[in-house]
C-alpha cells in the first residue's frame, strides 16, 4: 500500500511540476538564452550519437529483414520495411533512449547537485521559482529538438539500408529500388506519428529527470541514486508508453 | 573595527519574527518542540546550540524552506509558509556552505536577482552589483567562478549575494563555520556593520561563542529541539542553568572516564 501512494505521489508531484513551470510560460521569451543553451545541449550535442547509430540500425534493419524476405521473394520492399520501421518505432524509440543516457541523467545530476547544496533553497528564498529557471527552457528546449532529431535518425536509418542493400551481394537491391518501395508504401501520417511519439517521449524524460533532480533529499550519495532513478524510470516509461501511443495513434 | 567597508543602503522598513508553538517532525522524529520565540524588528538576535540541535532547521522555517508539523511562524504579520509572503518581503538567506551557483561568476550571482526581477536595467545591475561587491572589499573577484574561491571569500560573496536584494530581513546559517579566527572575526565585523548601516533585522545561527557575544542584541539556546534560554548576552555571562553552562565554557578533561572508554574500545 505504502507503495501504491508512494508512486501516486511523484506521479502528482511531476503533474504539480508541470503545471507549475506552465504557469511561468510568459517568461520563455526573456529566458531566450536559457532556452537556446538548452537547444543546444539536447540537440547539438547529441548529433553524432544519433547519425551514428541509427545509421547503423537501419543498416542492420536491412541486412535482417534482406536475410528473411528473400524466403518470400519480397527483397523488393526492404525499403518500405527499413522506412516504416525506422519512422514508426526505433527512430523515435532510439533516440528518446539516448535522451535519457546523454542529457536526463546529466540534467538529474545537474538539479540534484543543486538541491543537495542548496542551490535550490537558495533560489526560492531570493523569490525566483525554480520551475521557471530550471524546468521550463528544458521542457521547451525538448519539445523543439526532440522531432529534429527524430528526422534525422530517419534519414540516417534510410540512408544506412540503402546503401547495405546496394553493397550487400546477397541482397542486391539497388539504391533507385529501395527508395521507390520506400516512398510508394509510406504515408506522410508515418513520418508525423513518429514525430508525435518523440515529442511525447522527449515531454515525459525531461520532466521526470527534473522531477527526481529537484526532490533529491540528503548528501552528495543521493545523487548517484537520484540519476540511477531517473534512468531506469525513463526508460521504463519510454517502453510502457510506446505501446499505449502506437495504439492511440494507430487504432482511434 | 578596521573599516574596509562601503556604507550599504539602508533598506527602510525592516521587520520583526514571531514564532509561536513551533513543532517539526521528519517521519516520526521530533526535531524542534514547542519553539516560541519574538525577534524584534531592527535586533540582532542569534540562535545558539550544539551541533544537531535543530537551530538550522528553526532557520529553515523562518526562511519559509519548510512547513511546520503544527505552530506557526510570522514574519511581520505575514505567515513564513505561505510561499505568496516573498512577494511582500524582502528575506535573505545567507547558507551555510554559501550555496552559490557554481555555474555562473561572482558577478553574475549577484546580478540574478535584479536581472529576474527586472529591477533596473544591465547598467543599473552593474553599479548594485559592484557596489555589493565594493561593501564586501569584493571586486577583484568579480569574474571569478565559485570553484576559485576560499572558504572565507564564499562567504562574503553570499553575503554580498544577500545584499543586492536590499533585504528587510537578513538570516546567516553558521557564517563563522569552518572558518579561521580571523575569518571569523572579520565576518563578525561585518554582520555587526551591516546591521548599524543598513538597521535590517538579522538572525543568526551559530555555535560560535565570541560571534554571538560580540555582536547580539539577544541570544537564544535551542537544546534538543527546545528553547533553554533567551536573554541579552551579558545574561549569560555565568549561566545558572549548567546545560548552557557546559556548552558556552565546555571542560576539556582528558580523565574523562567517556574518553578512557572510547581508548578500551580501540584496544
Amino acid at each position: 500500500m505504502n507503495h501504491l501512494t508512494a508512486i501516486f505521489s511523484h506521479i502528482g508531484g511531476t503533474v504539480l511540476l508541470f503545471a507549475r513551470a506552465v504557469t511561468h510560460i510568459r517568461t520563455l521569451p526573456r529566458q531566450f538564452p536559457r532556452f537556446i543553451e538548452q537547444c543546444y545541449l539536447i540537440g547539438y550535442t547529441s548529433l553524432p550519437i544519433v547519425t551514428i547509430l541509427s545509421f547503423f540500425i537501419g543498416s542492420v534493419l536491412a541486412l535482417q529483414s534482406g536475410y528473411s524476405m528473400e524466403n518470400f521473394g519480397a527483397k523488393q520492399f526492404i525499403g518500405t520495411l527499413v522506412g516504416l520501421t525506422m519512422a514508426r518505432e526505433l527512430g523515435p524509440v532510439m533516440v528518446a533512449i539516448l535522451l535519457v543516457g546523454r542529457v536526463g541523467s546529466a540534467v538529474t545530476a545537474e538539479l540534484a547537485s543543486m538541491k543537495v547544496y542548496q542551490e535550490v533553497d537558495a533560489l526560492v528564498t531570493m523569490n525566483i521559482p525554480p520551475e521557471r529557471m530550471l524546468v521550463l527552457p528544458r521542457l521547451a528546449a525538448v519539445l523543439v529538438m526532440m522531432p529534429v532529431l527524430a528526422i534525422i535518425a530517419n534519414l540516417c536509418g534510410w540512408y544506412g539500408g540503402a546503401l547495405i542493400c546496394q553493397y550487400t551481394h546477397s541482397i542486391s537491391v539497388d539504391s533507385e529500388a529501395y527508395f521507390t518501395a520506400l516512398k510508394t508504401y509510406m504515408k506522410p501520417r508515418d513520418i508525423t506519428d513518429g514525430l508525435i511519439k518523440a515529442e511525447v517521449f522527449g515531454f515525459v524524460i525531461m520532466l521526470v529527470c527534473c522531477y527526481i533532480g529537484l526532490n533529491t533529499r540528503g548528501g552528495p550519495r543521493e545523487i548517484g541514486a537520484s540519476v540511477t532513478k531517473a534512468v531506469v524510470t525513463s526508460l521504463i516509461l519510454i517502453l510502457v508508453l510506446d505501446y499505449f501511443v502506437t495504439k492511440a495513434l494507430l487504432y482511434s | 573595527m578596521s573599516a574596509p567597508y562601503t556604507a550599504a543602503p539602508f533598506v527602510g522598513k525592516t521587520f520583526g519574527v514571531t514564532v509561536a508553538r513551533l513543532h517539526k517532525r521528519f517521519g516520526t522524529t521530533p526535531v524542534l518542540k514547542d519553539i516560541s520565540l519574538e525577534v524584534k524588528p531592527g535586533e540582532i538576535f542569534c540562535i545558539m546550540g550544539p551541533s544537531g540541535s535543530g537551530k538550522s532547521v528553526l532557520l529553515k522555517h523562518i526562511a519559509g524552506l519548510e512547513i511546520p508539523t503544527s505552530g506557526e511562524v510570522r514574519i511581520g504579520e505575514f505567515d513564513a509558509a505561505d510561499p505568496a509572503t516573498r512577494d511582500q518581503i524582502r528575506l535573505a538567506l545567507v547558507f551555510q556552505a554559501g550555496a552559490l551557483f557554481n555555474s555562473l561568476s561572482v558577478y553574475d550571482n549577484l546580478a540574478l536577482y535584479p536581472r529576474e526581477h527586472r529591477l533596473c536595467g544591465e547598467a543599473g545591475i552593474r553599479d548594485r552589483v559592484m557596489h555589493a561587491l565594493a561593501i564586501l572589499s569584493l571586486e577583484k573577484a568579480a569574474h571569478k567562478f565559485p570553484s576559485d574561491l576560499s572558504g572565507g571569500m564564499k562567504k562574503r560573496v553570499a553575503i554580498a549575494r544577500a545584499l543586492v536584494m536590499e533585504p528587510q530581513l537578513l538570516l546567516y546559517d553558521e557564517p563563522t563555520s569552518e572558518l579561521d579566527p580571523v575569518m571569523s572575526a572579520t565576518l563578525t565585523e561585518i554582520i555587526a556593520t551591516l546591521r548599524e548601516q543598513t538597521a535590517v533585522t538579522s538572525l543568526v545561527v551559530t555555535h560560535d561563542r565570541d560571534l554571538a557575544f560580540a555582536i547580539a542584541d539577544r541570544v537564544a539556546f535551542v537544546m534538543e529541539g527546545r528553547i533553554r534560554g533567551v536573554g541579552r548576552p551579558d545574561e549569560f555571562k555565568k549561566p545558572a542553568d549548567p546545560v548552557i553552562a557546559n556548552f558556552l565554557n565546555p571542560v576539556i578533561d582528558l580523565k574523562n572516564p567517556r574518553f578512557k572508554q572510547l581508548e578500551n574500545n580501540h584496544e
